[in-house]
């Protein structure tokens, strides 16, 4: 998919919480062995998705220099809202200073409800009706107690302002979107955790999706993976995205640097924009990005980027490595405190 | 009684196959096996299964499966004996035949696992225990397992790492092999540092959740050309409790019917060629071997690990990668021993072949040992 308009990456900005959980945490308390993760980032106990959500938009306006009564739009994309039923979007707009001249709303499609959010913000600026609209995933996912999901269910997110091209750290190139009923991962209404497929989750759902969605991009693109310096996957743990990267035809050394799953978790819908944000705080000008995201339910959104040379002067603040090296571990007691899964 | 032959084999690749149903995995192990055999004519089928009526929700897989090859109306019916449901269904299919009450019976099994969850599989595997004085307990089968393997180590002076030995073995065997869940090698440092699945068990000792089927045609002796000829199948029972046998580590099933299978086929252990055993897990694949009489009792995991039953050993043992490796779709667990048998015995291994192989066993078994069945297959 092209856009009207040419669409670029105004400004963006991540956030990783403090605190961390080691996979052999989980195992002490359980008696279990396996890591597929090595650690995961944990919320402190006054911080929730929109929190996460403002700390990555406050950047990202500030990186970007734009003035944020001027952002038409703003959609967070998260599976962990604090609401049920009121928008994370408006807190969020409020706290940036976008309001009130703007559309705002949550996205939910499991993991890939950022990369949906950043979708839907490329068409609002990519058809002229806005000139700035902001995507957001962030996230601070629910693993059941001794479930799989316990070690990787994390916290963190990434916000991307879209604008014009020509004014952007990155310029989107073409994206596709990759979508079929495959029921791998859900959560009911008034359930505390979601429930997975287990092996389900990954042939038919994972794999199925974002190599569908990679192989049409690359097809309608006419790109090859040699031609791109960089490549993001969605990571739900350490393991999956390098397989995939394989699978599509691409090499560590171009997923290392977005490849953030091992130390920070799977931050659901701020897995692959926060994989993105990491790569671009090192991407040098011309480089090309490749980016598949994946949603369980089930979906891919892919994205082609390529960076432009303003990227030098507008990615000041901290870094994601900054957020990720900032760490301060939680024995398994206090992660569940944090997580409020201690009902008193 | 008449001589049975074995006129045409089939199977599908082990695995995952997610977008497949039972019926197309039944229908594509059964065509297979028709087109194998140049049989047109099915007069009876036998539907080897055991979890569907958990698993999928279904029972009736006699009609159903007699429609899925294309013969609605023939006489049909399925076969549940637990993890033996594949053998013993070959047995009540040569029953059939031999009698003369049936002259062309296809005998396929099915097991489709991978759509449930790991919980649900577990506890309709545990159906083949006593609900009333075993299963209700919480034990699964893999933890029955494990009771005896820990006795049997302190019984014998074995070490963990002896036992899972079985399954490198399996693993050797299943390099290649088309059809094969897990066709690669395994390292006993990876089995013995896998995750602990019932201590002392390991995850790497266990056969896998697999999807499968397999089919085998049979007839009358006399009118298969190049058939392989069935010698001896039989089948016998023992308390499913593991308390109330007199040795738990004795698999009195496993004994009579081998026994009985010896006796029918006149040939003993020395007889045989190419073996396939039961290896749900480490220790069910070591206690087979023994009392199927290829090894003493207390000295089949040394057997193993010193290399006997490879295939240049003594006894060439689960020669495309047994349970373990080539994969446990259940049902179809027992049709694939005797189809892989019949490949052997056919020469047609490729990679794979015991040379000369004439004479060739297949065992499969439910739980631990509380139904068994053994065939013997002989080249004319």
């Amino acid at each position: 998919m092209k856009t009207l308009i040419r669409v670029g990456i105004s400004g963006y900005g991540a956030y990783v919480p403090m605190y961390r959980l080691k996979a052999a945490e989980v195992n002490r308390m359980w008696s279990t062995s396996g890591e597929p993760v090595e650690e995961k980032a944990v919320v402190a106990l006054d911080e929730d998705t929109v929190t996460i959500a403002v700390e990555c938009a406050r950047q990202a306006v500030r990186r970007s220099g734009v003035d944020p009564a001027k952002i038409g739009a703003v959609y967070v994309g998260t599976e962990s809202k604090p609401y049920a039923v009121k928008p994370s979007g408006t807190i969020v707009a409020e706290a940036i200073g976008a309001t009130p001249s703007v559309s705002t709303a949550d996205y939910e499609f499991a993991c890939k409800a950022g990369t949906e959010a950043m979708q839907a913000c490329i068409g609002f600026v990519g058809s002229g009706m806005q000139k700035y609209a902001m995507g957001i995933g962030a996230d601070t996912a629910q693993g059941k107690p001794a479930d799989a999901l316990e070690y990787t269910a994390a916290c963190g997110g990434a916000a991307y302002l879209f604008g014009p091209a020509d004014e952007g750290v990155a310029e989107l190139e073409a994206s596709y979107s990759f979508v079929t009923d495959t029921p791998d991962f859900w959560r009911r209404p008034k359930e505390m955790y979601p429930r997975h497929g287990n092996r389900f989750t990954g042939e038919p759902a994972y794999f199925k999706h974002i190599t569908s969605a990679g192989k049409a991009l690359l097809a309608e693109t006419g790109y090859k993976p040699t031609d791109f310096k960089w490549a993001v996957f969605h990571q739900p743990n350490a393991k999956f995205p390098i397989n995939v990267a394989k699978m599509l035809g691409f090499g560590m050394d171009q997923i290392n640097p977005g490849l953030v799953s091992p130390v920070v978790g799977n931050t659901y819908a701020g897995s692959s924009p926060l994989g993105l944000a990491a790569t671009l705080d090192i991407a040098e000008p011309g480089d090309r990005i490749f980016m598949v995201s994946y949603g369980s339910g089930s979906g891919s959104d892919a994205f082609v980027w390529k960076v432009r040379e303003s990227i030098k002067h507008r990615r000041g603040g901290p870094k994601v490595k900054s957020y990720i090296d900032r760490k301060r571990y939680v024995d398994y007691a206090t992660y569940l405190r944090h997580r409020g899964q201690i009902i008193v | 009684m008449r001589k049975v032959a074995i006129a045409g084999i089939g199977f599908t690749k082990i695995g995952e196959p997610w977008e497949r149903n039972i019926k197309e995995l039944f229908a594509e192990a059964a065509l297979n096996a028709m087109k194998d055999s140049t049989c047109n004519e099915i007069d009876q089928l036998y539907v080897a299964n055991m979890m569907g009526a958990h698993l999928q929700g279904q029972i009736g897989m006699g009609a159903m499966m007699a429609e899925a090859i294309g013969r609605p109306g023939i006489p049909a019916v399925r076969i549940e004996a637990g993890q033996a449901s594949g053998g013993v269904a070959f047995n009540e299919g040569v029953k059939a035949v031999a009698s003369g009450f049936s002259d062309w019976v296809l005998v396929g099994g099915v097991e489709k696992m991978s759509d449930l969850l790991p919980e649900a599989v577990t506890t309709a595997l545990t159906y083949a225990e006593d609900q009333e004085y075993t299963a209700y307990t919480g034990v699964t089968k893999i933890g029955l397992s494990a009771i005896l393997h820990r006795l049997y180590s302190h019984e014998y002076g074995v070490t963990p790492d002896e036992i899972g030995w079985f399954a490198v073995r399996s693993h050797d065997n299943a390099v290649g092999v088309s059809h094969a869940q897990y066709p690669f090698k395994l390292s006993i440092e990876r089995v013995m540092t896998s995750p602990m699945e019932a201590d002392p068990i390991r995850m790497m000792e266990c056969a896998a959740v697999a999807d499968g089927a397999a089919a085998v045609i049979l007839g009358p002796a006399d009118s298969v050309a190049n058939g392989i000829e069935v010698a001896a199948s039989s089948v016998a029972t023992d308390h499913l409790s593991l308390a109330s046998r007199k040795h738990p580590l004795t698999l009195e099933a496993v004994k009579k019917a081998a026994a009985k299978a010896y006796e029918i086929a006149k040939v003993n252990p020395k007889d045989i060629d190419v073996l396939e055993v039961n290896d749900d897990t480490t220790i069910d694949g070591v206690l087979s071997l023994e009392d199927l009489g290829f090894a003493e009792k207390g000295k089949g995991a040394k057997f193993v690990t010193q290399g006997y039953t490879t295939r240049t050993g003594e006894i060439p043992t689960n020669n495309f990668g047994g349970l373990k490796a080539r994969g446990n779709p259940i049902g179809a667990t027992g049709l694939y021993q005797i189809a892989e048998t019949v490949i052997q015995l056919r020469g047609k291994a490729g990679a794979n072949q015991v040379p000369n192989a004439k004479i060739g066993m297949a065992q499969s078994m439910a739980g631990v040992g509380s139904t068994c069945s053994v065939a013997i297959l002989r080249r004319v």
